[in-house]
This record gives structure tokens, sequence and C-alpha cells, in this order.
């Protein structure tokens, strides 16, 4: 009986096994398909190309990743598939086009966003803004005009009503198919 | 707290202080709905219209640029009372030509309507007046401006708002503190300082604001 009891001070805790080691993501080669591949959206911080504070660059900046801000760029900055992202201590003096653009810092010029564009509360943006969706928080402080294009996808385009016949209107028929065809 | 206007008064009751409105962040629990003939009347003139360009003179907040561009309308943001703070360097007020070359420097005929809230109440007389010629300048014949004035003629200090489209009717309003006016207006004074314009619609209700659609 007092063998079977198990004091607290006479636990030992077993040891705690150490989690393993997550493996490195497999880097795959470039895909056969020529669609673009869309990262998911917890990954696009990931791998973002970033200029510090301490730089200033002027002139043209074309990216092919997310790239973040914290400097000072005067000319024009261009990601036409991927998010921009100016820091709080981030200035731009430059006309921006980016899928997505998110502004903690100083943007002074037009900015078009595709996707999204987020100012925040102490963001302050001056210039004409072109996107498809805008989300200003309280304390931002924007100075321009905002035209919201939506990117609508291409719709099929409709059937051509034919003739009506006397009573009734069919839909047309589909020309058929050939086993032998050639896709 | 509600005051007898049934808008929204600060716990303290506010201090009378000169000048424009503070730049505190407002909370969702700051604002009061309340009903708005005139900006009503407002966006009955534009309906069925698309693809206007709207002036907002009060700075930008995310439900009068929702609510303006789900219309399909462009909108342009100006924030007049920024403009008052950077300006006025000290002074009571800026210099009136360069408080326009930085707050509306715009081409004559640029904007479809303007909706100038409360902001031409924060203007000295010269500055005003040279702001509602301007803006005379700027709109296209047959458009309208939307603008509220405070309907108590002698009072000390005013409440000063933060004004948020909830839809076409209603209105949410935050008060930001109390001011001493500028000036204060009555329908014959707002008629001689709009005389430029066309036509002038005036809208009184319980809470002592007086709503002004202009027509250019």
């Amino acid at each position: 009986m007092w063998n079977n009891k198990r004091r607290e001070d006479e636990f030992t805790p077993k040891a705690v096994p150490t989690p393993p080691i997550a493996p490195e993501p497999k880097k795959e080669g470039l895909p056969l398909s020529t669609a673009p591949i869309k990262a998911p959206e917890h990954e696009t911080s990931r791998g973002a190309a970033s200029i510090g504070k301490s730089v200033t660059i002027k002139g043209q900046i074309f990216s092919r990743e997310d790239l973040i801000v914290d400097g000072e760029i005067e000319g024009a900055i261009e990601l036409n598939e991927h998010r921009l992202t100016v820091g709080p201590n981030g200035r731009v003096r430059a006309g921006v086009k980016a899928r997505e653009i998110v502004v903690l810092g100083t943007i002074d010029g037009n900015v078009e966003a595709l996707d999204k564009i987020d100012i925040r509360k102490d963001a302050k943006l001056v210039g004409d803004i072109k996107t498809a969706r805008i989300i200003i928080e309280d304390g931002a402080y924007f100075k321009g005009s905002i035209d919201i294009v939506k990117n609508e996808t291409p719709k099929p385009t409709a059937p051509r009503p034919q003739a009506a016949a006397a009573g009734s209107a069919t839909s047309p028929q589909p020309a058929p198919v050939s086993a032998n065809a050639v896709k | 707290m509600q005051s007898q206007s049934g808008l929204p008064e600060l716990p303290n009751g506010g201090r009378a202080v000169g000048g424009p409105p503070s730049e505190r962040i407002l909370k969702p629990e700051d604002f009061v709905s309340r009903h708005s003939n005139g900006l009503d009347q407002f966006f009955s003139y534009i309906k069925g219209e698309s693809g206007l360009s709207i002036l907002d003179l009060a700075g930008v907040n995310q439900a009068n640029v929702s609510f303006i561009t789900n219309l399909g309308h462009k909108i342009y943001s100006e924030d007049f009372l920024r403009g008052l703070r950077v300006g006025a360097n000290g002074d009571a007020q800026p210099r009136v030509d360069a408080f326009l070359s930085q707050n509306l420097n715009h081409r004559e005929g640029s904007f479809d309507g303007v909706l100038a809230w409360d902001v031409l109440e924060y203007l000295g007389a010269p500055l005003l007046t040279a702001t509602v010629e301007r803006l005379a300048r700027i709109v296209k014949p047959g458009s309208y401006l939307f603008a509220v004035f405070q309907a108590q003629e002698k009072a000390e200090s005013v409440p000063q708002y933060s004004f948020r489209i909830k839809d076409s009717k209603t209105l949410l309003v935050a008060d930001r503190g109390h001011r001493k006016p500028e000036q204060v207006f009555n329908n014959r004074s707002l008629e001689k300082l709009f005389h430029g314009f066309e036509s002038l619609k005036f809208f009184l209700a319980r809470d002592k604001l007086r709503e002004v659609i202009v027509r250019r």
C-alpha cells in the first residue's frame, strides 16, 4: 500500500522530449506550368526584400518579390504581383504600383494598388490612389483622390438569342464532336 | 452622457478653446446616429449618376470613402482642419494665399459636389470669404455643396464634430470637444456668404445644427 503511493517529492519528472526540428522546406525547381503561382498570405512576409532606414535610393525600383521600405526612395516603385510595405520610418517620394500596398510611413506620389491599399493610423499619403479596395485607419492623413477600380473577372459571353420560332423558343444545340477529334 | 441636443458631450463637459478640433482618435462608441435632411437632399440631387468627383473638406475616414466610392463616385480628400493647424504656425489663422494654395489648389470646374461638413466655421472672416469664392470656382455649375453650421448665435463655446456617413440620410456624429466659434452665423449671414452661388436651402434641426445645401 505504501509502496504504491507516490508522494509528490518522490516524483521524478520525465524528461520532456525536445520537439523535432522542422525540416527545411523543400526547395522546388521552376514549375513547368506558365500560370503564375500565388504564394499563400502567411508566406508573403517571408522572403521579402527590404530597404533599411539608413538607406536612400534615387531611381526606379522594379521588384519581383515583396518589398519592405524603411528608408527613403525617390523615383518610382513597381511590384506588379507583390506587396509593398512602407514601414513607419519609410519615406517614399515616388509613383508606386503594386498588387498590394501597406502604408505605415509616408508616400508622396500617385499610387496604384491592383488589389488593396491599407493606410495605417500614423501614415501620411499625398497623391492620387487607384485601387480595387482601400482600408484607412482613423488617424491616417490622406490628401488626394480615391478611384475604386474593381477587378472584374471576364464573364463567359451569353449565347446569341436565335429568332424565336412560332410558339416556342429553343436554345441552340452544340455542334457534335466526333470521337476522333484532336484536343 | 448626452447634451440636451441629443449629441454626445465629453465626460468633463469640455473646455472652450479656440482653433480647430483635437486630433484624438475617436472610438465607435463616441458616435451617435443622427438623421440628416441636408445629406438626404445632397444625395438625392446626385442620385442616378455615377463617376462624379466629390470633394470632402474634413479629411478622410473609412465610412465616407466607402459610401461615396460604393455609389460609383470618386472622392477627393482635403483636410482643412489639419491645414489650419499646420498653416497657422502659432498665429490664430494662416495666411489666406498660403492656405488656399495648400488646401484648395484645384482647376476650375473640378468637382461635382462638395461635402464641407462644419469646417467652414473654423475659418476667420477673410479666409472664409476667400475659401467660399474659391469653392465657387472649382465646382461645376449646377453642383451642390453641403455644409453644417452651429445654430446657436450667442454661444461662448460650441461643440466640434466629426461626421461619418452611415447612409444617404443618416450621419454618425462624434463630439471632439468645445471651442469658441470664429464667428456666428444666421440665415442672413449665410446668404451673404454664399452670394456667388445660385441658391441656398436651410435645414434647421433640434440639435442646434443648421444644415445648408448650396447650389452653384
